[in-house]
């Protein structure tokens, strides 16, 4: 049986779709058999992050709806063995996402994934309480400013409360927090909340911080999930936060300003 | 142009909480009943009429009584009660009342045979209310944004942070063992003497028993500090503790 990820933040354009991508790539390149589902039915992204939007010819909804089978619309991914993409439908709306057919295709996943990834769309809408309804795990992705965690929080509540597991009164949803754009010179200078400050508002654990990074964008731009950079600090810190989800320590890095040491000042490097 | 005018609503669904009286029935018989609902409206007559009611059926649960809820229903219009529903029993009694043509209330706490599941947050802000224990109501989750949690007839303890935008409500005291950041109504009820305990006092609203202070009216020294609140004849009273 696979686990079900949701990741999910309640705002939008926060990386949800960014994470989404880089956590599925990391976990199908620790070996796991990792899908990609879309729930953003009518602004599908997650193909384009994923650099496979001329390769969409059956999506989501068309499965849903009987119009075509799983392996006709899954996307293997050509970078990564083991990952494989379920595109959202931009033609149709949120309507078309149905309890039941989302329940019956993320069931047919599981038997043949290790990890089905839900990238939830932006709000508390239907399509954002279906892609966490299911959920086993939640990645809530958070950026450092008011706003941003104030809807992480209620997103939180809904988590605990309007799942498949709060239903059936299972053990709740594990939920792991993930802060991204992250710069330390903006929280010296009090324009950003602290990795602390978010940490105790929301009260969860955290997976990872990662910094707010010219890489996302060129990585986003090529069609590229950024973990697979890994001369990039985004890559490594994504990289990070994967292992740490797998089970793995790893102290958290790129919370403090980088300062330049010794040699670095002696080579110019 | 017809199209263009705003449809005028016929009518609204709106959720509201009423003071409703309950009648507990404490003796199977009709006849008993009866009997003691005589003497009673007899002491008060203007009391009683049209008054609604909840019979409370629990201590009657186990007999016959339900086989004549019609009858019951009958005899309490017959004294202008008004009986809209009954609360407690089993199946036999919630077929009963569907056939006497009356609502089935949940009961108010976790009654001994467990049947009525008890909820311990309340999302989405809607009438989904927790109940309080005799002892209080103890809360270990963290109240999230948008959630509301309500202890009815006693005190709130939470041994977790209260997010902005969440709300917890307790006839009693509330006790809050970490941050408050949302809102908190104590002695929501009318008990004066309820008051608010927090350890880091970020409230977007405090109130006791409706007498109210707004985020923007707090004083800035008490921001972020362990604080407990009280209502001083018609203001409250905030200070560190």
């Amino acid at each position: 049986m696979a686990k079900i990820v949701v990741v999910t933040s309640g705002k939008g354009g926060v990386g949800k779709t960014t994470t989404s991508a880089a956590v599925g790539a990391g976990l199908a390149k620790a070996g796991h058999r990792t899908v990609l589902v879309d729930f953003d039915v009518g602004l599908r992204n997650l193909d384009l992050i994923m650099g496979c939007e001329r390769r969409v010819v059956y999506d989501f909804i068309n499965v849903i709806n009987g119009e075509a089978s799983l392996n006709q619309a899954l996307i293997r991914d050509k970078r990564v063995d083991n990952l494989f993409i379920l595109a959202a439908s931009q033609t149709r709306d949120k309507d078309a996402l149905t309890d039941e057919g989302v329940e019956r295709v993320l069931t047919e996943l599981s038997k043949d994934f290790d990890y089905i990834i839900c990238d939830s769309p932006a709000g508390i809408e239907r399509g954002a309480l279906l892609a966490m309804y299911f959920a086993d795990e939640a990645i809530i992705v958070t950026n450092p400013e008011v706003s941003s965690v104030r809807d992480s929080d209620r997103v939180l509540g809904i988590l605990a409360s309007k799942t498949r597991r709060a239903a059936n009164g299972e053990p709740p949803v594990r939920e792991q927090l993930l802060l991204t754009r992250y710069s330390p010179q903006r929280v010296l200078k009090g324009e950003m909340l602290s990795v602390e400050d978010v940490k105790e508002i929301l009260a969860i654990d955290l997976l990872g911080v990662i910094p707010e990074s010219q890489a996302v964008l060129n990585a986003s731009n090529a069609g590229v999930p950024v973990i697979l950079e890994d001369e990039s600090d985004a890559g490594q810190a994504y990289q990070d936060a994967v292992a740490r989800f797998l089970g793995e320590e790893r102290p958290h890095r790129f919370l403090q300003i980088e300062k330049k040491g010794l040699f670095g000042r002696l080579f110019g490097g | 142009m017809a199209g263009a005018q705003a449809v005028q609503p016929v009518l609204e669904l709106k959720g509201r909480m009423m003071t409703l009286t309950v009648l507990r029935l404490l003796d199977p018989s009709v006849e008993v009943l009866a009997r003691e609902l005589d003497r009673r409206v007899q002491e008060a007559p203007d009391f009683f009429r049209f008054l609604p009611v909840i019979l409370d059926v629990e201590a009657v649960a186990n007999s016959d009584l339900y086989l004549d809820l019609a009858g019951l229903a009958g005899l309490l219009q017959a004294r202008q009660f008004v009986p809209v529903g009954i609360r407690g029993g089993g199946a036999n009694w919630q077929e009963a009342a569907a056939a006497a043509g009356l609502a089935v209330f949940p009961m108010d706490r976790d009654s001994a045979a467990g049947d009525t599941k008890r909820r311990k947050t309340a999302d989405e802000g809607t009438a989904a209310k927790a109940i309080a224990d005799e002892a209080g109501m103890v809360v270990t989750q963290p109240v999230r944004s948008g959630q509301q949690i309500y202890a009815r007839g006693g005190d709130l303890v939470i041994m977790a942070p209260v997010s902005p935008g969440a709300e917890v409500l307790a006839d009693g005291h509330i006790h809050i063992y970490g941050s408050l950041g949302g809102r908190a109504l104590a002695g929501v009820r009318g008990d004066t003497s309820a008051r608010i305990f927090c350890q880091a006092f970020r409230a977007e609203l405090v109130s006791i028993n409706g007498t109210y202070s707004v985020s923007e009216q707090i004083e800035e020294a008490l921001r972020g500090k362990a604080v407990q609140i009280a209502l001083h004849g018609d203001s409250l009273d905030i200070r560190a503790l």
